[in-house]
């Protein structure tokens, strides 16, 4: 967007103030096959998430589904679905924190001290996550099992009793969600951080604030939109995210995408299902809002 | 202890950099391994049997294959209807501009789950239950993927400055001309990107596949029904394999642009 800007001038200075775009038939041309899929296969399949939830729940993809308007599908899959959607609120945030403290080391690592390594390092970041993501977490599965060496080493040092384990754990699901989606994290920390001009920083050193105070209030207030965009990029899949809770996890660790899945594939219970889906996304939207209203005015004081 | 206070940051960088890498040595070794049984997957003896008989797992090959279509498929229409788009958004002015910008963002901020959910749900009212397979996982993943490869194009496009294609028409070349000559190949490294991306997005892709697939099984389905009675180690040859070809994709590209920096210079 900042590069738009700096092509604007050329116009300005010779055409009226405009942004340079031509007008015409081609523009409309040239957008409407991707609009019109965006909309046939995601704008039209929301209006049927949401007409199916409200749907009779009595009726079956047998006998067809009559529109009920009824608004219960949503109490009810509440009533009976609250557990799983609390947790996966709570894993997907515990694992975007992780992600926080861990990619913002790696980015701030990458843009400050890595000097012309950086475009290799920043090829490093993404190439583990090439391999199947399934792939992936069977391979956490394989470095957290009972008789592997991380439960091992963990039993040597007493931090887990003798029959501890970590699969089929919350600590599981959750290290498998932090694994999983930390390049969400690293790549927009990254481009946020390595636009600060160092010499903000030196100022502040110059100032004699020392290192710390200088990072609280210099880099982290000038790395807040990277904080802000890699926080939602993570939470938002992690969330919805059944893979590693079913993987890495027991029942016990069930998350609500798990639930949304068999709902609909398993139970054929479809009114429930897309209830479900829909208090799913109402959920992250209030919470996004919330959060990028509260980040919004800290940027500001 | 001034070098150690001094590298801190860069340290623990690595570190985390290491960790990353840890899962990716563990299928690597796996790849190589000859299990004991069926069930115990731990590392026992060295073997090359799961890399010269990649397809003996009954029915990975086959989804393989499958995920491979899909993703040339995918990928073929995304990357097309995507940079067309980026073009107009771009260099085009048209009504409703913040319109469509949003709806190029939304599917990549839903959660995958709810998108896969309501393209099943549109299917399933449009009396599509029953033939559920390539097709509508075909629409689903071009779907996600032409949100990418907007974005990914329109920031190589928007990057560039017209300076070029100005000196082009002066020199009188035609638009078609310019467009071909200098506008194409100074977008073409974003297009490659994005066609990248989108494949990558295509082949990996579980929650929504899983949703709109039917009967059809795509490499990752496969995977997950694996891990259900125990997975061959068939799979970790493949998990290797993809690791290797997209680092070897993307080393060459950084150095193909380094010869060609030193050529300019």
């Amino acid at each position: 967007m900042a590069s738009t800007a700096g092509a604007a001038p050329v116009a300005v200075a010779d055409v009226e103030p405009d942004t340079g775009r031509r007008r015409g038939l081609t523009g409309y041309l040239l957008i409407l096959p991707g609009v019109l899929w965006l909309v046939l296969f995601f704008v039209v399949p929301f209006y049927s998430l949401v007409a199916t939830s409200l749907y009779d729940p009595a009726g079956s993809d047998f006998r067809g589904y009559e529109m009920t308007y009824h608004f219960q599908n949503y109490w009810t899959a509440l009533q009976e679905y609250w557990t799983p959607l609390v947790r996966s609120l709570v894993y997907g945030g515990i694992a975007t924190l992780f992600c926080l403290v861990l990619g913002y080391v790696l980015a701030y690592a990458i843009a400050f001290k890595t000097g012309r390594w950086k475009n290799l390092m920043l090829v490093l970041v993404i190439a583990p996550f090439f391999t199947s993501f399934l792939v992936r977490t069977l391979s956490w599965k394989l470095i957290l099992a009972d008789d592997g060496f991380v439960v091992d080493f963990l039993q040597t040092v007493h931090l887990l009793g003798e029959d501890g384990r970590l699969l089929a754990t919350p600590v599981a699901v959750v290290a498998g969600l932090t694994y999983n989606f930390l390049p969400f994290m690293v790549l927009p920390l990254y481009a946020s951080i390595d636009k600060i001009d160092h010499r903000l920083i030196e100022a502040s050193s110059d100032l004699y604030a020392n290192p710390f105070v200088g990072f609280w209030k210099v880099t982290w207030p000038l790395s807040l939109p990277g904080v802000v965009s890699g926080t939602l990029l993570t939470f938002i899949p992690a969330v919805g995210d059944y893979i590693n809770a079913q993987l890495l996890g027991s029942p016990n660790q069930r998350m609500i995408g798990s639930v949304i899945q068999s709902q609909f594939t398993d139970a054929n219970n479809y009114p429930i299902a897309a209830a479900l889906s829909m208090i799913l996304m109402l959920l992250i939207l209030a919470m996004v809002l919330v959060y990028i209203r509260k980040a919004g005015t800290e940027e500001l004081l | 202890m001034r070098w150690l206070r001094e590298h801190l940051v860069l340290i623990l960088g690595m570190l985390v950099l290491v960790y990353t890498f840890i899962p990716i040595l563990v299928v690597v070794l796996m790849s190589f391994n000859d299990p004991a049984s069926r069930n115990v997957y731990q590392f026992n003896e060295f073997t090359l049997y799961n890399w010269t008989h990649l397809c003996e797992p009954e029915g990975m090959c086959v989804a393989l294959w499958r995920s491979v279509q899909i993703g040339f498929a995918a990928t073929l229409v995304s990357t097309i209807l995507g940079t067309l788009a980026a073009f107009a958004l771009v260099r085009w002015d048209f009504a409703l501009r913040s319109t469509t910008n949003l709806l190029i963002f939304l599917p990549m901020a839903a959660p995958e789950i709810v998108l896969g959910s309501s393209l099943l749900a549109l299917f399933v009212a449009a009396g599509f239950a029953g033939n559920l397979g390539m097709i509508t996982i075909l629409i689903a993943h071009i779907m996600f993927c032409l949100s990418f490869v907007v974005v990914t194009v329109r920031s190589r496009l928007a990057g560039m400055s017209d300076t070029l294609e100005q000196a082009a028409a002066d020199l009188y070349a035609t638009p078609r001309q310019t467009f071909w000559r200098v506008t194409f190949p100074l977008v073409f490294p974003g297009i490659l990107g994005a066609a990248l991306l989108s494949f990558s997005l295509s082949f990996d892709d579980f929650i929504i596949t899983n949703l709109n697939a039917g009967t059809t099984t795509t490499f990752p389905m496969y995977v997950w029904g694996a891990a259900q009675r125990g997975v061959p180690m068939q799979v970790n040859v493949v998990g290797t394999m993809m690791f290797a070809i997209s680092v070897l994709i993307v080393v060459g590209a950084e150095l193909n642009h380094r010869r060609r920096v030193r050529a300019l210079v």
